[in-house]
């Protein structure tokens, strides 16, 4: 079970030439600044742009040499950035729209199922609406069950929230995540917001420049030294934990993770409730030994596992390992030749902000 | 009041109108997707020929029309060959003038809609398994649905209107090429200013009806 994809593609301007191996499951970021070919890779997939090159999804050829897969053969669900409902029809017959054409040869499709989508997405009292008089948050929900009402094997979004301000994305978000808790086919999600990809994506692939400069699975990708460039002020890492405590006297949480424990801001998250949590590297300072007499809550024991240069020739991106754990500290080159900061050498983390993302 | 030779040519007139405007819609669509969808050098030049009777003298079409489908034409030997006859001086050759004549009123509306639609709804419905005949007709032709409207109604009463291609490919004959616009002018030429004037304050009548539904249709259109 996997989407293996190579594309070159040659424009007067632009070069696309990746060659990647996905996991068959969970989500994907196609990750980088506008420009990289995020989104004509998406479209290559898809089959609305021709590069030549090689797609196989979970063992189903959509192109190689020989052929091309015309994109409405393609058994996937495409979400455009601005969503593209049809304005000529309602939410029920847009929702309509695919079911009827993927299902025309089989029975139709499992009214349940319809259901089901219906309510995980909250399109119940939308249904006899026209596109028009929905928000943008709307339309792209209707826009997510329209897709995978055809019962894609591959589903494809294109920054779905990068046309909503601040407060949609928040409201949006949630859906995501109850989406990607259900889904149970390969999302390949493309976006240039490290918090989005930190929150939703299992596998991310870093793209610059019409290639893939970075792939693998998130925590182990984000927490590398040698992608700061690309990451930039967002450089950080992401891990799991559960929330084994809280004291509500401080409104602190305790969340457990493997290397310890963090105390973090109480927003009321259950017991128990598995948790992401993303620790930037400029939030992470390093002592050479432990001090009590900080303001800072969470310290911690780690070991340094190597740096790299930053952008700024003053800078230095330094990986620790706390536990299994890696987390990324920035500091001046200065203070890691004080303190001799060598990869091996046993130190002490003081993470100054950690936050919780669903 | 009117008198029969007046209905002969009012019936005459919508029929020819009517046939024009389903011949238009027929031949245009598809050439305004294609116009309007091509990457191709050669939408210049067609989309230039198509829009030539809007700056042409009609009776410049018409006189061009009547050598090309008269029987020395490359055209009217070919009817002859296929043994359709002669069209000039008959309906056929009315219907003929008429598409051409039209056809700018009708592939311009359908074509800036086709435009406005964009590749973005066609890519959607490909992504949601609709083949690109089933695209174009659930999707693009719905919503290109106002520029229809408007290309009929243009169509249909630009038709009505005409005059010099008539006159030159078709002549004075009654009950087969003698419309209203024609009868009007024999009215006229003949000093009988009462029927020209039941007939040309009719089409004036009918012209203002028709612009008014065009604009309210539109501008309903546009609220919805």
């Amino acid at each position: 079970m996997s989407v293996s994809a190579q594309f070159a593609l040659t424009w007067p301007d632009f070069a696309l030439d990746v060659d990647l191996d996905l996991p068959g499951r969970g989500v994907t970021a196609l990750f980088g600044r506008s420009g990289c070919g995020k989104t004509t890779l998406l479209r290559c997939i898809a089959g609305l742009e021709r590069g030549s090159g090689l797609l196989a999804v979970n063992g189903e050829t959509w192109q190689d040499d020989a052929r091309f897969v015309p994109t409405h053969q393609r058994a996937l669900g495409y979400v455009f950035q601005d969503a593209r409902l049809f304005a000529h029809l309602d939410v029920r017959r847009n929702l309509d729209y695919g079911a009827k054409r993927a299902f025309r040869r089989t029975a139709s499709a499992d009214s349940s199922r319809r259901d089901a989508i219906v309510d995980l997405l909250g399109l119940g009292p939308l249904l006899d609406r026209l596109p028009s008089r929905l928000s943008g948050g709307e339309q792209q929900r209707v826009a997510i069950a329209r897709a995978l009402l055809t019962e894609p094997r591959l589903l494809l979004m294109d920054e779905p929230l990068a046309a909503l301000d601040h407060a949609r994305k928040q409201e949006f978000l949630p859906w995501l995540e109850r989406l990607r808790e259900e889904l149970d086919i390969p999302l390949i999600y493309v976006s240039h917001a490290p918090d989005e990809v930190a929150r939703l994506a299992d596998h991310i692939v870093v793209m610059d420049a019409g290639r893939a400069v970075a792939q693998g699975p998130l925590a182990e990708t984000l927490a590398r030294v040698d992608l700061p460039i690309t990451l930039g002020e967002d450089a950080g890492a992401v891990f799991e934990a559960t929330v084994v405590a809280r004291d509500a006297e401080w409104h602190l949480a305790r969340v457990a993770f493997d290397g310890g424990e963090l105390r973090v801001r109480d927003n009321g998250t259950p017991l128990g409730r598995r948790v992401r949590v993303r620790v930037l590297a400029r939030d992470v300072s390093i002592a050479s030994s432990r001090h009590d007499d900080v303001s800072i809550l969470n310290l911690l024991p780690a070991t340094i596992v190597a740096h790299a240069a930053e952008a700024h020739p003053s800078q230095l991106l330094v990986q620790l390992r706390v536990g299994a754990t890696l987390l990324l500290a920035r500091l001046t080159r200065y203070s890691a030749q004080r303190l001799d900061l060598a990869p091996g050498r046993e130190v002490w983390v003081q993470i100054k902000a950690v936050a919780l993302i669903g | 009041m009117l008198a029969p030779a007046d209905f002969a040519a009012l019936w005459l007139t919508a029929k020819l109108a009517t046939v024009t405007t389903l011949l238009l819609l027929l031949i245009g669509t598809p050439l305004a997707w294609w116009l309007a969808r091509t990457r191709s050098w050669w939408k210049g030049p067609l989309g230039a020929v198509v829009a030539l009777p809007i700056v042409l003298p009609p009776t410049v079409l018409g006189f061009y029309l009547l050598l090309l489908l008269g029987p020395n034409g490359p055209v009217g030997r070919f009817t002859e060959w296929a043994g359709i006859g002669l069209l000039p001086f008959s309906f056929g050759g009315l219907v003929v003038g008429s598409v051409l004549y039209s056809m700018p009123f009708v592939v311009q509306p359908i074509q800036n809609a086709f435009e406005a639609i964009g590749d973005g709804p066609l890519e959607a419905a490909a992504t949601l398994r609709a083949a690109p005949l089933d695209a174009f007709f659930s999707v693009a032709v719905p919503l290109a649905r106002p520029g229809f409207l408007t290309a009929t109604v243009l169509g249909f009463a630009h038709t009505v209107g005409e005059f010099g291609v008539v006159l030159m490919i078709g002549g004075n004959i009654p009950d087969q090429t003698r419309v209203v616009s024609v009868l009007i002018y024999d009215h006229v030429e003949a000093m009988d200013y009462a029927q020209a004037h039941w007939l040309a304050g009719g089409m004036v009548v009918f012209a203002f009806l028709v612009l008014l539904a065009l604009y309210l249709l539109n501008s309903r259109g546009r609220r919805a």
